[in-house]
């Protein structure tokens, strides 16, 4: 289990929270003027790297807000976590 | 004197408290401090068990918790526990134990009959077997194989215990106290952390109570206890015994159970949780496991007699039990020869060594001439002699030729260490093979981690001490707590390691300076590795040899599988089941995988290690559930109005976590009569129903209305004030995803309803869109079901029931119409009424707020008593719903469902964007042969389909045929009988279903296809004349 630190309420156990998927998939501007392609492509397809991926959390059973976390996914260490709306901080080497 | 192999003045007993016990159906005598094994050991029983598959006698092959073979079933009735290992059950008066897998007795069992089938129970015969012919499986195959397999039976009463669960922090978790835990502990407490130590034996020490031991000058038991006992004394320390880790999970999250009154017997500490599970987070921990020893395989090398050498060292060093009269070693390294002559020294019962390598460490070699020991070098045992015990031993040297026989009542093995690495692989690390040593080594972990002792390859004494320090310096560096002595540049390697994610703890440690890392030579095994006699002499030799004891896996399943192209070891694993038993291959998965890396012409790193899972020793289900048993297990969520449905009959059904009335039976009425009559009720007269559970979000905000029409499919800015209308929502790939009614109660705020089911993950839905896509919008979402209860007046009736109870409303169709509401006084509380529809009839829904619940709805079913108002459940809503072919979102939808697919376009708009509309535009969702929602009528009046049943074109496609593949076109969604229409009836998605209509479907069951007619979906009053009641 996960220990998550929520921006709002600090760190927590993985059971107050939810798991939003890949992070900064932004919905389209304008989605009627995508290919079909272009159009799956922000559905279904979704990075999958064994090393670091940016993701979605809400702290479901606490404040109920969305951030974005930096996550491991071999090791599960937390590199980053940030506010929505804020800059992904710069990738550590 | 317990036992007739007790050894005068030897182990840590206490001989002042003779225990009786029984094991099957025989009294025995042991000592306090003794273990259920050691207890039989010292009575001379060493048949305890029978094998799995083969029957095969079996006994005490280990001393702790990697027992692969006595297995008992402990205590009787409620307390009765399969599976447990004899040689972890701490022996108390009155113990009853017995044998598993055996009938009628361990002594004499019918199952050795399965020897005689030996030829087909071969790896994977499961899959090769019991196939013909096809119709033996259920009559025969199933309950024969059923009754056959598990190790003991379960308890048939509740369990009379109670468990407990705790959650702690702590700086640093040390797990298992060794010489190296005990160590690493007072290290890291004397510096005042908040310390755990754990260890699964009733007192710390670990080896330093299993073999002869000085540390400065004192023995080694004598010092495990003073450490012990500062540790105790320190109150920043907790020190755990009786306790097992059992899963590192992620972030330094361990688990452990504690077993806090086992020792005591069933039923003798009342009040007290029988078992603990401890939730700990460590900021650092110290794996200090130690290592198993591991056998060699040869055969008939599971005969009773024949254990672990380092089992044998504990039994005599431990509990003053000697194995037998006369013994003998087999080894292949120096840490077994060792063990060997350390049992010598307190049995005096071992008179020869056979070792595979051609000399032994000279130092040992003179121990044992003076020990009286002969030794055989370059000598290996081909097979062992015997039936229910060991009764002598086949020798050969290693070119093969015979060495002739020699006769003994015990034999102890040494194949080399198996460092116990699984706490440390499930963190998770990976593993590196070490040749010299021949074993897997932690190599890199992935957290806050550090290994010594046996588990880093320190076998000795002062190195495994010396590695219990070093492993604490690097952990108090790393927590910033560095002690004076230790030198920066180890900090520095420390902190700049953990900071990357990896501790490689083996380069870490050489590089500890100040604490020097022990030299190759005093852990050194001397080691020659040696798998398998047969594949050493290179020619097959009599017996079974056996690998995995407890799942009765040999040598020549593993080639077999090797052969037919198993090169996977995690699929030979699963082929062969090596490893797969309670025990997890402890003593067993390293020579399996070093055997198929033979086998297969590879190296052993090239094969690889299986993975490590959680659990590391079983855990109590009741520990898992700890309080969350019965009523505790799932929060119940009822309505206010529930006690008044309780009193009046109803059959309740679970809709999430809420109890929902499900019908309201009238003494002598089944399901079926209660439907028919609450239906009749709701379509002639009037019925009520407990809405309540429907989710209701309050929507507020300059926003609201925007934001309405970007998550609904339909138009909502130009809704007005005190109307409402049906919303769809989708997800963004145009699936549906939730519907209900949402109602303007002012320019800048809604109240809409969700279904039941689906309120939290609506509300989470609009959470997630509002914060992270559309931040800017003013909308703010509430939860509000829990605030309003809500009562629906449904049926020809309901006008003249609420107007009795609202008599200052204007009820007409002109004043009030559909899909409008109203706020007013109802039974003189103040209301909002709805009058929308989930039945087709006239209906209104009245919410108050919900401390009021129970008087709204004593208040409507006194003023219904006059018009014929009846109590109804969800059953009867179903069949009124599905009569109208209203869907219900998770029955008719499956998130491969459009509204478009239900016939719902009208509610999708052309003109505005919202979530999921781009999708609509897709290939795939304009297909024409997407399943469209339809209506069926069985030809046969009474038949009621099976829900989720199958629907073919033709009888002849109801029988599966792979050529042609899938014959389905769809599938049942909904299926009731209605009183009303006098027919079962059913909704369906049909492939192009609408294309259908007047066509005849069959629907398959087991009694033959059924014929059903495609129609319209909607059933009942398609005109929708009645929802506007008669006025």
């Amino acid at each position: 289990m996960l220990r998550i630190g929520c921006p709002w309420c600090g760190e927590r156990e993985e059971i107050e929270f939810s798991y939003g998927g890949q992070a900064h998939l932004a919905y389209p501007q304008d989605p009627h003027a995508l290919t079909d392609e272009q159009w799956a492509q922000y559905l279904f397809m979704r990075d999958n790297p064994k090393g670091l991926l940016r993701e979605r959390w809400v702290h479901s059973h606490g404040c109920r807000r969305w951030f974005n976390v930096e996550r491991h996914t071999v090791t599960h260490e937390i590199t980053a976590i940030y506010k929505p709306g804020e800059p992904p901080p710069a990738r550590r080497a | 004197m317990s036992g007739a192999f007790r050894i005068p003045g030897a182990g840590h007993i206490d001989r002042a408290q003779p225990l009786a016990f029984r094991f099957n159906s025989k009294s025995l005598q042991g000592c306090a401090g003794d273990t259920l094994a050691s207890a039989l050991l010292a009575n001379g029983v060493h048949l305890v068990a029978r094998s799995f598959k083969y029957h095969r006698p079996r006994g005490m092959f280990t001393a702790g918790n990697e027992e692969p073979n006595a297995i008992v079933q402990l205590e009787r009735g409620p307390h009765t526990e399969p599976n447990l290992r004899a040689t972890e059950i701490e022996l108390y008066a009155g113990l009853v134990a017995a044998s598993v897998n055996c009938f009628p007795s361990v002594d004499f069992d019918l199952g050795v009959l399965n020897r005689l089938a030996s030829a087909i129970l071969v790896a994977g015969f499961y899959n090769k077997t019991f196939m013909w012919p096809k119709s033996f499986w259920k009559k025969f195959y199933e309950p024969v194989l059923r009754n056959a397999s598990g190790l003991g039976v379960a308890p048939d009463a509740p369990d009379p215990d109670i468990y407990d669960r705790l959650h702690w922090h702590c700086d640093v978790l040390v797990v298992g106290a060794g010489p190296a835990g005990l160590s690493a502990a007072l290290e890291v407490a004397r510096q005042g952390l908040r310390t755990v130590l754990i260890d699964e034996a009733p007192e710390p020490g670990g080896t330093l109570l299993q073999r002869p031991a000085q540390i400065g000058g004192i023995a080694g038991a004598a010092w495990a206890a003073r450490a012990a006992a500062e540790l105790d004394g320190l109150a920043n320390v907790l020190v755990l015994r009786r306790t097992s880790v059992f899963g590192y999970y992620d972030h330094n999250y361990l688990m452990a159970l504690e077993r806090r009154t086992d020792h005591l017997g069933p039923g003798r500490a009342p009040g007290i949780a029988r078992k603990r599970l401890w939730h700990f987070r460590a900021a650092r921990v110290i794996l200090a496991t130690g290592a198993h020893e591991r056998p060699i395989v040869f055969g008939n090398n599971d005969l009773p007699g024949i254990m672990l050498a380092n089992a044998a060292c504990t039994y005599a060093t431990r509990y003053g039990v000697a194995l037998g009269r006369r013994g003998v070693a087999f080894v292949n390294n120096d840490h077994g020869y060792a063990l060997a002559l350390d049992t010598q020294a307190a049995a005096g019962n071992l008179s020869l060594i056979v070792d595979a390598r051609p000399a032994a460490d000279p130092e040992l070699a003179r121990r044992a001439a003076g020990a009286g020991v002969r030794a055989l070098q370059g000598h290996v045992i081909a097979r062992a002699l015997g039936g229910k015990r060991v009764r002598g031993v086949d020798i050969r040297t290693c070119a093969g030729t015979n060495a002739g026989r020699v006769e003994c009542d015990h034999l102890l093995i040494s194949g080399g260490i198996s460092p116990a690495v699984h706490l440390f692989s499930q963190a998770p690390g990976t593993l590196r093979y070490d040749a010299r040593l021949a074993c897997f080594l932690p190599d890199r972990a992935s957290q806050a981690v550090e290994v010594a002792g046996a588990l880093n390859a320190r076998l000795q004494l002062a190195s495994a001490l010396a590695d219990g320090k070093a492993a604490a310096a690097r952990t108090l560096a790393a927590l910033g707590r560095a002690p004076a002595a230790l030198a920066t540049s180890a900090a520095l390697t420390a902190s700049s390691a953990a900071s990357a994610g990896f501790v490689p703890p083996a380069t870490v440690a050489a590089t500890a300076a100040g604490t020097p890392a022990p030299g190759p030579v005093p852990d050194e095994l001397h080691i020659e590795p040696l798998w398998s006699v047969q594949s050493l002499l290179g020619r097959k030799l009599p017996g079974k040899h056996f690998i995995d004891l407890q799942n009765d896996v040999t040598e020549s399943d593993i080639r077999l599988a090797a052969r037919e192209g198993f090169r996977s070891v995690e699929h030979a694993k699963r082929y062969t089941t090596t490893g797969m038993a309670t025990d997890q291959g402890k003593t067993s998965n390293v020579t399996g995988l070093a055997i198929l890396a033979e086998a297969l012409g590879k190296t052993i790193p090239e094969v690889g290690t299986t993975t490590f899972r959680p659990p590391f020793t079983p855990v109590t289900f009741g520990a898992l559930a700890g309080r969350d048993r019965g009523t505790l297990s799932d929060p119940v969520r009822i309505t206010p109005m529930h006690a008044w449905h309780a009193a009046n009959g109803a059959v309740f059904e679970d809709v999430g976590q809420w109890k929902r009335p499900w019908y309201f039976p009238l003494p002598g009425e089944d399901m079926q009569a209660a439907v028919a009559r609450e239906t009749r009720a709701l379509r002639t007269t009037a019925g009520v129903m407990d809405a309540t559970t429907l989710g209701k979000i309050d929507i507020r905000g300059a926003d609201a209305a925007e934001f309405l029409n970007r998550v609904y499919t339909n138009a909502w800015t130009k809704l007005a004030v005190g109307s409402c209308r049906y919303g769809l929502m989708c997800k963004p790939d145009g699936m549906m995803m939730d519907d209900g009614v949402t109602a303007r109660l002012a320019p800048d705020r809604f109240l809409m309803t969700t279904t039941t089911g689906n309120a939290a993950r609506v509300l989470d839905w609009l959470e997630e869109w509002l914060q992270t896509e559309w931040p800017g919008l003013k909308v703010y979402c509430t939860s509000v079901t829990e605030q309003w209860s809500t009562v629906a007046i449904v049926g020809p009736n309901s006008r003249k029931i609420l107007q009795a109870l609202a008599p200052d409303m204007d009820l007409s169709n002109a004043a009030f119409p559909f899909m409008t509401f109203r706020e007013g006084e109802v039974a003189g509380l103040r209301a909002r009424v709805f009058r929308i529809s989930f039945s087709g009839e006239l209906s209104y829904e009245v919410n108050v707020p919900s401390w009021h619940g129970l008087a709204l709805w004593q208040a409507v079913i006194d003023a219904g008593k006059a018009h014929g108002l009846t109590p109804y459940g969800t059953e009867t809503m179903h069949v009124a719903r599905a009569e109208k072919g209203y869907i219900i979102i998770g029955q008719e939808t499956d998130a491969t469902v459009t509204p478009q697919d239900l016939g719902l376009a009208w509610a999708v708009s052309t003109q505005k964007d919202f979530i999921g509309k781009r999708s609509f535009a897709r290939v795939d969702t304009r297909r024409t042969d997407r399943k469209q929602l339809v209506g069926l009528l069985p030809r046969d009046k009474s038949f009621v389909a099976a829900e989720g049943s199958h629907l073919v074109a033709s009888p002849a496609r109801a029988v599966f045929d792979p050529a042609s593949g899938s014959p389905s076109i769809g599938h049942i969604t909904s299926s009731y009988f209605s009183p009303n229409l006098g027919s079962g009836f059913a909704l369906a998605l049909i492939a192009n279903g609408r294309a259908l209509r007047g066509q005849t479907v069959y629907c398959v069951r087991d009694a033959g296809p059924q014929p059903m007619t495609v129609g319209d979906p909607v059933f009942f009053d398609p005109e929708g004349k009645r929802r506007d009641g008669i006025d």
